[in-house]
Order: structure tokens, then C-alpha cells, then sequence
């Protein structure tokens, strides 16, 4: 059924506008005056200095998780790389040492300028081995010659923090059963 | 006032310094400290900071070094030339722009007497000469950029100056009659006193109509929102300026600062009593101006006293500054207009407007002159 609006028909000082935008202008002054004497109302957040925190999930730089027993948990599946739409995934598998991982990455690079942080690699990654939970973001730098190391080597930079074994693992932890990866 | 004794160089000397003093100082450095006064302005009423990181050291002084820091970025910025085949007219237009909005204050009396660079009897007709000057520099920009942005903007630009130029004539017109004449400094003399004491004789109470009118295609006149079809960052990326940087951009974007100062003090002559100061001294106005009517180039500032000027002279700055303060916010304060409202704004409500207002006050001043 069709809805009638009805039209505003102003009346003939509305439509002279010179009221209306008188009244427009009292309120800009209005605000105008509260933040040039006192700051009243300002919401800008002065960034460098001040820095609201990022909200839970937000997705900053990447990093690689390692397992309890400091190994790096990812699996060189390239998973990661597969579903990375800007291709910026560069992955080197090398075998492992410890007999019950096959594989292990000798070099995991992440081109951070090509980088959308779609986070896809996250939910790609089978192993929970790549996360995006650091809370920092890639800083911009003054020339194109310094973003060449966007590039970042996860491996040899290492995990910022060791996670927290979650999933599955965890579940067996609590019931007390060893796997028979840890231990060595 | 005798500066060397040789009347001749007097002349030229005391022309000097009222160029310096009036256009360089207060109208040039209105129009910088305007670039950082804006920015500033909307932030506070949008509830932002606005500019304030330029420093030296850690003086900051609330952003106001970005009026030296932005100049230095534009003149250290690549001057880009598209690929025209006009280059030369290209670089020329931002001066075409520039030069008539400045040369314009000539005539503005910014005190009595001989406080007027210019004193030519043709006053306000010569500010609307080469005022309208100023299309070209933005016509020949667009034209000569080679862009179809700038194109729009130009065409824009020219329809809608031309359409306000006729309703901004019209509208002072009732000025002219009221005053009896198109000298600025004869239309300041003449809104000299008060009606009964209290209310002074000012063009904006004779005239209320045409102040409103004279404002709105002032702005208009001048491309600035809420009548900035012509730039359009919305629609034209940035209208007939897309194609400028460095300082070709500098200029065209402080030839409009100018034009906003310049919109103020003219505004303030015709409006607002000019250097007239109500209630305090009367008949002061009616002394300087017959020594102007005398002929006497070489003024004759002693015969008033000099602090009676000096008040003159900030009355008239501080008129020109209240305008342009309300220039500011109604330039903050209203959403633009479509480009076909404003064509329709101009030609079907200002300038019928402008043309009722006339008849009024030709009827007014008959039954005046009768009674
Ligand atoms: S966040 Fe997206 S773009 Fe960045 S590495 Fe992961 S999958 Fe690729
Ligand atoms: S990070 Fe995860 S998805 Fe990527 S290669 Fe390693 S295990 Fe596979």
C-alpha cells in the first residue's frame, strides 16, 4: 500500500531562509563560543600523545605463535598464502627436525605494504599459528625506500608473546592427558 | 601633514603609506591570518581542534605558525603544469585573479579625510569594473588548464558571476540614491548622525533589504559555500583550481581571503557608517569631508585630532572585521546549494528582490523629499 507523505509546505518566512539561517548561526556560534572558551564539547583525541585503546579484535601486525615447547606452531601448509587475496604471503617450507611435524617454514615473509589485514590468513590457518592480535599496526614512514622493509620476517622476529595454547590442545591439557608432541 | 616639505613627494609619500599601511598590512595580513582563522573557526564548530602542530621548538601558539608554515610548503611544492596548450596563460590566470581583488581597496575610505588611497569620485563603480575582472583570471584558469573539471568550473563560474553582479549592483543601488552618490567617501559622510538619537544613520537600517541581499551575492560573487557550485569538491573535484599547486594555488586561494576582506570593508562603508563612530562625535564626518570637497590632496589630519582619527580608523577595521566574521560563519553554518538553485536564486529571487527594493525607495525618497 502506498504511503502518502505529506510535504512540508513552509511558511513564507521559512522559505525566505534568512530566519532559518540566522538560527543555524546561532547554533555554529553557539558552539563556536563553548570550545573557543573552554573546550567544551572537542572530541578530537590528540593521536600520537593520546592513544585510545584498539578495541578487542582489532587486527593489527601479524605475528607467529609458538607451542609450549617454543617450537613455532605453524606447519608450512600454505593455507595462509592461499587465501591471502594480496598475494603477500611468501612462505619457504624446510622439513622438520621433530619426527611428528612434517614440515616447518624456513622463512615466512609477510609484504606488509601489501597488506589489506583481512585477517583471511587467521581464519585460514588450521594450526592457530598466525594471529593478528598484537595491537600494533604498520607505522607509515616518510619515503617509499623505508617501506621496503614492510616486509617482515615472522620467523626470525620472532613471536611477540607466546599464546596460549587454545582449541583442542587445551581441552586435553585440562583433562590431564599428555600429547605426545610436549615433553621434550 | 607635512613629511619631507615638498608637496609633491608629500603627496606621493602620504600615498605610500596609506598603500602600505591599508592594503598591505590590514587587507594582506587579514587575508593570512584568515587562511589559519578559518580552519580554526569550523573546527570549534564542528567540535574539532583544527590546525595545530606547526611549531618551533615547542611554541605552537595554538597553530597559528601555520600561516608561515603553509606558505613554505607551497612555495618549496612542484608548480605542476598540466599538458596545455596554454601554459603561459595557464601560469597567468591566478594573477588575473589576484591583481583586480587587490587593486580594488584603492577606493575604499578606511578614515576620513584623505584616509583613501584613491579618492576617485567614481568609487564604487570602479571597485564593480574591475571586480568583475576577477571572472577572467578564473574563466582563462579553467579554459587553459586543460581539464574537464576545471572546464565545469569555469562555466560555472562565469554563469553564476555575471548573474550576481547584476543583483549586487541593484541591490546598492538604493545606496546611491539614498546618498546621492557612488563616492564611498561622500556615502560615508552621509551616514554621518542618528534618526532620533539612538538608531545611527547607517546604510543597514535605511536599507535592510539590500544589506541582506548585498551579503548573500557578495558571497556568492566570491565562490564560496554556500554558493561554491564552482569549485564543487563534491561534483568537480575542485572546479577550476583542480589543476593548480604551489603557488598558483596560493594566490587563487588568497585572492579569495581577499575578496572576503574586501566584501567586509566594503560592506562596512556602505552599511555600516564606515569610520563613522555613532554617538560619540557628529558633524566630524561633515568637517573632513569639506576638506576633501576643497581639493586638497595633501590632507589636513591636523585639523582633527589625531586620536578622534586613529578611533576612525578602528571603527572601520573593526566593522570590516565583524563582517567578515559573519561571512565565516554563514560560509560554516549552511549547506551548499545545487548549482541549478543558485542560477534560479539569482535571477528569480535576488534580482527582483533587488528591484522591488529600488522602486521602495524611490517612492520612499519622493514622499521624504515632499513632506
Ligand atoms: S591479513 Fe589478509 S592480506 Fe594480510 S597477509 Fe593476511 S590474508 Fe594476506
Ligand atoms: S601460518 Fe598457518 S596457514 Fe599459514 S602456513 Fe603456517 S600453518 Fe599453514
Amino acid at each position: 500500500m502506498a504511503k502518502v507523505v505529506s510535504r512540508m509546505t513552509p511558511d513564507l518566512i521559512t522559505q525566505s531562509y534568512v530566519v532559518e539561517a540566522v538560527k543555524g548561526m546561532v547554533v555554529t556560534t553557539r558552539q563556536l563560543m563553548r570550545n573557543l572558551f573552554g573546550r567544551k564539547d572537542i572530541v578530537t583525541v590528540q593521536y600520537p600523545e593520546d592513544r585510545r585503546p584498539y578495541p578487542a579484535r582489532a587486527r593489527g601486525k601479524h605475528r607467529l605463535m609458538r607451542r609450549d615447547d617454543n617450537q613455532v606452531r605453524c606447519v608450512a601448509c600454505m593455507l595462509c598464502a592461499t587465501a591471502c587475496p594480496s598475494n603477500c604471503i611468501t612462505i619457504v617450507a624446510a622439513e622438520s627436525a621433530d619426527h611428528d611435524i612434517e614440515k616447518v617454514p624456513s622463512t615466512f615473509e609477510i609484504d606488509l605494504l601489501k597488506c589489506i589485514y583481512c585477517g583471511f590468513c587467521e581464519e585460514a590457518c588450521p594450526c592457530d599459528a598466525i594471529r593478528m592480535d598484537s595491537g600494533v599496526h604498520a607505522l607509515p614512514t616518510v619515503t617509499r625506500k623505508a617501506q621496503k622493509t614492510a616486509k617482515i620476517d615472522l620467523l626470525s622476529l620472532g613471536s611477540p608473546s607466546i599464546a596460549s595454547q587454545g582449541g583442542q590442545y587445551r581441552a586435553h591439557d585440562h583433562e590431564g592427558t599428555q600429547h605426545g608432541r610436549s615433553g621434550h | 601633514m607635512h613629511l619631507t616639505g615638498n608637496p609633491v613627494l608629500d603627496v606621493i609619500l602620504f600615498t605610500l603609506l596609506k598603500l602600505v599601511g591599508f592594503v598591505f598590512v590590514f587587507v594582506m595580513g587579514m587575508a593570512t591570518v584568515l587562511t589559519w582563522v578559518e580552519r580554526k573557526f569550523s573546527a570549534f564548530m564542528q567540535n574539532r581542534i583544527g590546525p595545530n602542530r606547526a611549531n618551533i621548538g615547542n611554541i605552537r601558539l595554538g597553530g597559528l605558525l601555520h600561516m608561515i608554515a603553509d606558505p613554505i610548503k607551497m612555495l618549496t611544492k612542484e608548480a605542476f603544469t598540466p599538458n596545455t596548450p596554454n601554459p603561459w596563460l595557464f601560469r597567468l590566470a591566478p594573477f588575473m585573479a589576484f591583481v583586480p581583488a587587490l587593486v580594488v581597496f584603492a577606493t575604499i575610505p578606511f578614515g576620513p579625510g584623505d584616509l583613501q588611497v584613491a579618492p576617485l569620485n567614481v568609487g564604487i563603480l570602479f571597485i564593480f569594473a574591475i571586480g568583475s575582472l576577477n571572472v577572467y583570471g578564473a574563466v582563462l584558469g579553467a579554459w587553459a588548464s586543460n581539464n574537464k573539471w576545471s572546464l565545469m568550473g569555469g562555466l560555472r563560474i562565469s554563469a553564476q558571476m555575471i548573474s550576481y553582479e547584476v543583483a549586487v549592483g541593484l541591490s546598492l543601488c538604493g545606496i546611491f540614491m539614498i546618498y546621492g552618490s557612488v563616492d564611498l567617501q561622500q556615502i560615508v559622510i552621509g551616514q554621518d548622525g542618528t534618526w532620533f538619537g539612538i538608531v545611527p544613520k547607517w546604510g543597514i537600517f535605511a536599507q535592510p533589504v539590500a544589506f541582506v541581499l548585498y551579503l548573500a551575492c557578495a558571497i556568492a560573487e566570491n565562490k564560496r559555500a554556500p554558493f561554491d557550485v564552482a569549485e564543487a569538491e563534491s561534483e568537480l573535484v575542485a572546479g577550476f583550481w583542480t589543476e593548480y599547486s604551489s603557488m598558483g594555488f596560493a594566490l587563487l586561494a588568497l585572492s579569495e581571503f581577499i575578496e572576503v576582506v574586501l566584501i567586509g570593508c566594503l560592506g562596512a562603508t556602505l552599511f555600516l557608517g564606515g569610520w563613522q563612530i555613532p554617538w560619540l562625535v557628529e558633524g566630524t564626518g561633515v568637517l573632513a569631508g569639506k576638506m576633501y570637497l576643497f581639493g586638497n590632496l595633501v590632507p589636513h589630519l591636523q585639523a582633527h585630532a589625531w586620536y578622534l582619527v586613529v578611533a576612525q580608523v578602528a571603527a572601520f577595521l573593526i566593522k570590516a572585521i565583524v563582517l567578515i566574521w559573519l561571512q565565516l560563519t554563514i560560509r560554516w553554518t549552511l549547506p551548499r546549494f545545487r548549482y541549478d538553485q543558485v542560477m534560479r536564486l539569482g535571477w528569480r529571487i535576488m534580482l527582483p528582490t533587488a528591484l522591488v527594493n529600488l522602486v521602495v525607495t524611490g517612492i520612499a525618497l519622493m514622499f521624504y523629499e515632499r513632506f
